[in-house]
């Protein structure tokens, strides 16, 4: 109950600061496996995929939290698991466990997710190369369809160091799905990846 | 038929005056709704005919959307108006400030601008200080928003950057906020009617865009500014500002002025909200864009509110202060 209302609410106040608008290019809205990956400039980029996407999808997508972090008070926890329904991953690496594991868990349950695979958030023009861990996944996973995304202007929004977001609209482009080919090598798949996401900044 | 008009109460009067209104709605839209049942077959001139029919679709659509909004304030009173206006004056300057590009340095400023000058000034206008709601912006706004600016420690490009966010204030909040305000102006023996004069400015000056924009279609001039608007011409902005004035000073009955004086603040307030709209469109052919963000279309989204009401956020301050000083209010 407190969770539903707490999701309408930064609904609400998404959309009044950035409009977030969802522009469908490559592919519809649809209710399959996917992951959506995206360029990673703020920490209001997850929040603002997770708006962009219908409500249906929403229910179904899970977006990826860093366990060190957002586990830290039990607000922050509360936040992710009731309201985001996140995935929570180790970002230092403990006792030689893959961090991917609970991406695969999620994954084999049906789940969609939201990645970022830069790893951090960057501020420059264009993203950084890409980690490995999206190819990982498409290799594991060769049914899961990959949706590119660019997410337009939320920097402005919240600029590094700040704490009071600004009014500034934004939109989230999804683009055409991609696939990964027959022995691709995982450079050449990543590169490829991302250029998916920095072409749908122009269209 | 005047005479029991002018019998009603006020009230009545305005619940009369939006039955006008909406009915006249309800039959443009029945009528657009009836043309575009019509088959038209597949050739360029019944391309362009079904492209104008979605274009007079959008304005029926945003005329529904404002009187609606009028309607909600008149029944919920003063307070519900102000809010209304205010949330006008927030898209309108979310749009403009999406399109002029800002720096991290502008962070402070921005959040000064909308979420405390934008509250304030609408305060203002609520409490009825009308001599520090005129100067608030023009002159405290002035100097604070460039001081958090400077604070910020960012030197490139400083005065272009200060000039536009003064530049989005202004139009969107300060203009914007003028239109509220004739709400609240105390016209003697036109007590409780002044959502006429609300409707009054809005009616002229959409009026005058409207015809100006049919008639630069129909008289084919050549464009006064043409680098800037390619539909800008003398004789079209004429025909305008001369049927928004006409039509003020034949209703003059809805406001408290005489004819002639009607028809004098008309005037005033179409050629201000005209060339007001022309200066935006200087604004946005330096941003490269034909306008402020048609949907769909626009990486950034806007939803090009701000196209629809440039206008009157140029006319309102004219006519408000031009109406306050000539009355003496």
């Amino acid at each position: 109950m407190l969770a539903k209302l707490m999701s309408y609410f930064l609904l609400g106040l998404v959309r009044l600061l950035t409009g977030s608008q969802a522009r469908w290019h490559g592919c519809p809205p649809k209710a399959e496996q996917r992951i959506y990956f995206a360029n990673h400039q703020s920490h209001a980029d997850l929040i603002m995929i997770w708006a962009a996407l219908p409500k249906e999808l929403r229910s179904v997508t899970r977006p990826i939290a860093a366990r060190d972090y957002w586990t830290q008070t039990p607000f922050k926890k509360w936040i992710t698991t009731e309201v985001f329904n996140a995935i929570y991953v180790a970002r230092d690496k403990v006792d030689d466990q893959d961090p991917l594991a609970p991406l695969y868990d999620a994954l084999g349950n049906g789940d969609s997710i939201i990645l970022f695979p830069e790893g951090t958030r960057g501020y420059a023009d264009e993203p950084q190369s890409f980690k490995s861990g999206l190819y990982n996944l498409a290799l594991k996973f060769p049914d899961v369809v990959l949706v590119p995304a660019w997410i337009n202007n939320i920097q402005r929004v919240m600029p590094k160091g700040e704490v009071v977001p600004v009014p500034v609209l934004c939109s989230v482009t999804f683009g055409a799905p991609l696939q990964l080919g027959a022995g691709e090598d995982r450079r050449a798949f990543l590169d490829r990846a991302r250029q998916a996401v920095i072409a749908l900044r122009d269209v | 038929m005047n005479q029991f008009l002018i019998k009603l109460t006020a009230t009545q009067q305005i619940g009369a005056m939006f039955v006008l209104v909406f009915g006249a709605l309800v039959l443009a839209s029945v009528a657009a709704f009836l043309l575009s049942l019509r088959e038209r077959g597949d050739d360029a001139a019944a391309e362009a005919w079904r492209a104008n029919l979605s274009r007079v679709d959008g304005v029926l659509r945003t005329s529904w959307v404002m009187v609606f909004v009028f309607w909600v304030g008149w029944l919920s009173g003063d307070a519900t108006t102000l809010v209304l206006f205010a949330l006008v004056s927030f898209f309108a300057l979310r749009e403009f400030m999406t399109l002029s590009p800002t720096r991290r340095g502008d962070h402070r400023s921005l959040i000064l601008a909308f979420f405390i000058v934008l509250p304030i000034q609408y305060t203002l206008v609520g409490t009825k200080h009308f001599n520090l709601f005129t100067v608030f912006i023009p002159v405290y706004v002035f100097l604070a928003i460039p001081v958090v600016s400077a604070l910020a420690n960012d030197p490139a490009r400083f005065l272009e950057r200060n000039a536009k966010l003064q530049w989005g204030i202004m139009v969107c909040i300060y203009g914007m906020s003028h239109v509220p305000a004739l709400l609240l102006l105390n016209f003697p023996q036109f007590q409780n009617k002044s959502a006429f004069l609300v409707f009054f400015l809005v009616l002229v000056v959409q009026t005058c865009m409207v015809v100006q924009y049919l008639a630069s279609r129909k008289f084919k001039s050549a464009p006064a500014a043409p680098a800037i608007s390619q539909s800008f011409g003398w004789r079209s902005w004429w025909t305008g500002v001369l049927a928004g004035s006409v039509l003020g000073g034949l209703l003059a009955g809805l406001t408290p002025f005489a004819p002639g004086q009607a028809l004098a603040l008309s005037f005033l307030a179409c050629v201000a909200g005209s060339l007001g709209h022309l200066v935006m469109k200087a604004l946005k052919r330096d941003r490269g864009i034909p306008n402020w963000g048609s949907s769909g279309v626009s990486v950034t989204g806007a939803g090009g509110l701000l196209d629809r009401v440039d206008a009157l956020c140029f006319a309102a301050p004219i006519f408000f202060h031009s109406a306050r000083w000539y009355f003496g209010l």
